[in-house]
């Protein structure tokens, strides 16, 4: 055994997250430059500020937050860092707002590889230029090893709504048409399928997708939409039951045109799952005077997040509050809230 | 969806039911016996489309629901101590006890965990041999072949940080419990499909013949009841009682004699206390012999724990078809599936559960 002398100068590279990176100083300032900046710059995040400056048009804002924990945070189809981009971008995008500006805020835990920081940095600001939309100001923290897992990241987003355009979750009309943009589940199931104790494989992967751009196309085409909603946890179901209960309006869906892919149904099949509850990604629920709907459907079918876009059903003067599945025997069902979370940690 | 689509086919059902509604002349009332069947019922409106004259009534085959009381307490004591994985299905951790269930065990720092099989709960005490792992082995013959492979495995592994905390129940005592049983009002029985497969059918057939009634051996998809339904009202039409297999895709007279010899090896038919029923004799299995020594009951010293039910709860008269869910005076009110007050609100399986979530509220013609 030969002893090398060495010099005890401090690692200057580190391959994982340390607690120092957190701590503000010299190892905060190498965290950002050498992760955050190469893929985030812009005009706003270089200032460097605490705070990003900005001027908005006139009219209405829309503002929202949303934190996501989903683990794992690499899944088929995406990580968490391009879901907490289109979550907070869909969030606005339903309210009718254009998303102009997003923030980031990081909860890093202890020896998280940097490699998979940067990978996920880097789809978070590829998702942003998908949207359209900057992260204009952001914040880091870490914890210590199993105080969080691997890491957390929550977004708040700022956009404008569109002056012509009221749309709320207690529009819904009798005669309504629910229009559902694609196939339920697919994001829900291919987190199970990555699930510790779950083992099957499958080619099911995560919807995660920005809805604005097809969302403002259809605006453009029918501003008078009644109610818009992307069904993510508690799925279609939860949604629909939100509309009803807002509205106090009934609606009625239909077995059948609800699109569920082979391989998600499948999946809900074996583990006794409803699709219609499971959490979706990048879908869009609204509702529609009825005269409007196949010029909605034009207009979705035009973008890949809706090409699978269908009318499931509308809005009745029966059971207020309720949701019922006209089933493909002719029979009705209830089609209830999800009790809890099938599935921890989705989003 | 291939397996799935050939059984869910409209126009086959419209047939069907053409066909009950034609041998129909009076008044029959079947009971399901699995609570798979019920929810299948249930979630496609089957009860809404029968002739008037077929009362379907919902019997005790949901594992979570007929578990005693005093082996939640148990499994309640055990999954509190220090240094003990508790494993179970899912199902059975928002099932009541008297004061929490086992995710609030969980909540308050004991570790609780869902396995999709006992044979799962097994690699989680080979990968912690330190600590001690309790598997829930609830269920009818269906879980007992998996449950005794569990046992069988660690056995011949020689693990000694591996025990099951048993409540398995057996379905032919309980289909005589319900005959048996003063005002039954029972007349034909849609065997549950999976216990057949199991266990096959000619264990039915001498309760049929002292009984005579009709057992249909029946699966769970749509057309699977109603195939199950349209033999059963030909034979009380025609008056005569047996034994009639209508799930020829799974089960087989004889069943599957590898389970069975499993089940045989590891478990022995014992009393059971059924949860809202009460004491079925030689209606469950318990550890056997050597296998004793897995007896979670034993390791943990849990045995002396009872229990005794809330007195709105009246689960018992639904899982004798002596009571429709929405006829108990606390469905949907004291008794939701946010606030259980028994376990058939709680299951996946459980005929309350079933009418809250699909029919709740909503009359439906």
């Amino acid at each position: 055994m030969s002893i090398a002398p060495a010099c005890p100068l401090p690692i200057q590279q580190h391959e994982t997250v340390q607690m120092a990176h957190g701590a503000g100083g010299r190892f905060s300032q190498a965290l950002m430059q050498r992760i955050f900046m190469p893929h985030l710059s812009n005009a706003f995040l270089d200032q460097l500020d605490d705070q990003a400056k900005f001027d908005i048009p006139a009219g209405r804002a829309a503002f929202t937050t949303d934190t996501y924990v989903v683990s794992p945070v690499f899944f088929p189809g995406g990580n968490i860092g391009e879901l907490a981009v289109n979550g907070t971008v869909n969030d606005l995008a339903v309210g009718g707002a254009r998303p102009l500006y997003l923030s980031a805020g990081f909860v890093l835990e202890e020896g998280l590889p940097l490699q998979e920081l940067e990978i996920i940095v880097r789809s978070m600001a590829e998702a942003a230029r998908k949207a359209g939309v900057m992260i204009v100001t952001g914040d880091t923290k870490v914890v210590g090893r199993g105080q969080c897992d691997k890491l957390f990241i929550n977004t708040s987003g700022i956009g404008i709504v569109r002056r012509d355009v009221s749309v709320s979750c207690r529009n819904l009309r009798h005669g309504d048409s629910i229009i559902l943009s694609g196939s339920v589940g697919d994001h829900g199931m291919a987190i199970m399928t990555t699930r510790e104790g779950l083992s099957f494989q499958s080619g099911i992967t995560s919807d995660s997708a920005p809805l604005n751009a097809m969302i403002e196309a259809v605006l453009e085409a029918v501003p008078a939409v009644h109610a818009m909603r992307d069904p993510t946890r508690g799925g279609v179901a939860a949604t629909l039951n939100e509309l009803a209960v807002s509205s106090s309006a009934g609606i009625e869906i239909h077995e059948g045109t609800v699109p569920v892919r082979d391989d998600v149904r499948g999946a809900c099949e074996l583990l006794g799952i409803d699709p219609l509850h499971v959490a979706n990604e990048g879908k869009l629920v609204l509702s529609v005077a009825a005269e409007d709907a196949s010029k909605v459907l034009e207009v979705m079918r035009a973008f890949d997040c809706g090409r699978d876009a269908a009318v499931i059903g509308s809005v009745v003067a029966d059971h207020p509050g309720m949701v019922v599945m006209r089933t493909a025997f002719g029979s009705r069902r209830v089609i209830d809230l999800p009790l809890g979370e099938q599935l921890p940690r989705i989003c | 969806m291939k397996y799935i689509d050939e059984f869910r086919d409209p126009q086959l059902a419209r047939q069907l039911l053409q066909e009950i509604s034609r041998k129909t002349t009076r008044h029959w009332t079947i009971m399901e016996i699995c609570g798979g069947q019920t929810h299948s019922i249930m979630r496609n409106g089957i009860d809404q489309l029968l002739p008037e004259g077929i009362e379907l009534v919902h019997g005790p085959g949901c594992p979570v629901c007929v578990t005693p009381l005093e082996s939640i307490e148990r499994a309640l004591a055990i999954a509190s101590q220090e240094n003990v994985i508790f494993t179970s299905f899912g199902d059975m951790l928002r099932v009541p006890g008297s004061t929490k269930d086992l995710f609030m065990v969980r909540s308050e720092g004991g570790d609780v965990r869902i396995v999709y099989s006992p044979l799962d709960a097994l690699q989680i005490a080979r990968e912690n041999p330190s600590r001690e792992v309790v598997f829930f082995a609830v269920g009818f013959e269906t879980t007992a072949p998996a449950n005794a492979m569990a046992v069988y495995q660690a056995a011949r592994e020689g693990m000694a940080n591996f025990s099951v905390l048993v409540s398995q129940v057996l379905v032919p005592p309980a289909m005589r419990a319900i005959l048996s049983a003063p005002g039954n009002r029972v007349q034909g029985f849609l065997a549950a499909g999976h216990v057949c497969a199991v266990m096959g059918y000619s264990e039915y057939e001498p309760i049929a013949a002292e009984f005579g009634v009709p057992i249909v051996p029946t699966g769970f998809e749509p057309l699977d009841l109603l195939a199950g339904i349209l033999k059963t009202v030909e034979m009380l039409e025609a008056g005569t009682p047996g034994v009639a297999n209508r799930y020829g895709r799974v089960v087989q007279r004889e069943g599957n004699p590898a389970a069975q010899d499993v089940i045989r090896k590891v478990f022995e038919v014992v009393d059971r206390q059924w949860r809202g029923i009460g004491m079925i004799p030689m209606s469950g299995l318990g550890l056997g012999g050597e296998y004793d020594r897995f007896n979670a009951e034993k390791k943990f010293g849990v045995s002396h724990i009872v229990a005794s039910e809330s007195p709105l709860c009246m689960s018992g008269s639904v899982l004798q078809g002596k009571l429709k869910p929405d006829e108990c005076p606390a469905f949907s009110r004291e008794c939701t599936p946010l606030h259980p007050l028994g376990a058939t609100m709680v299951s996946s399986e459980g005929a309350c559960a079933a009418y809250y979530n699909y029919h709740r509220n909503v009359s439906f013609p």
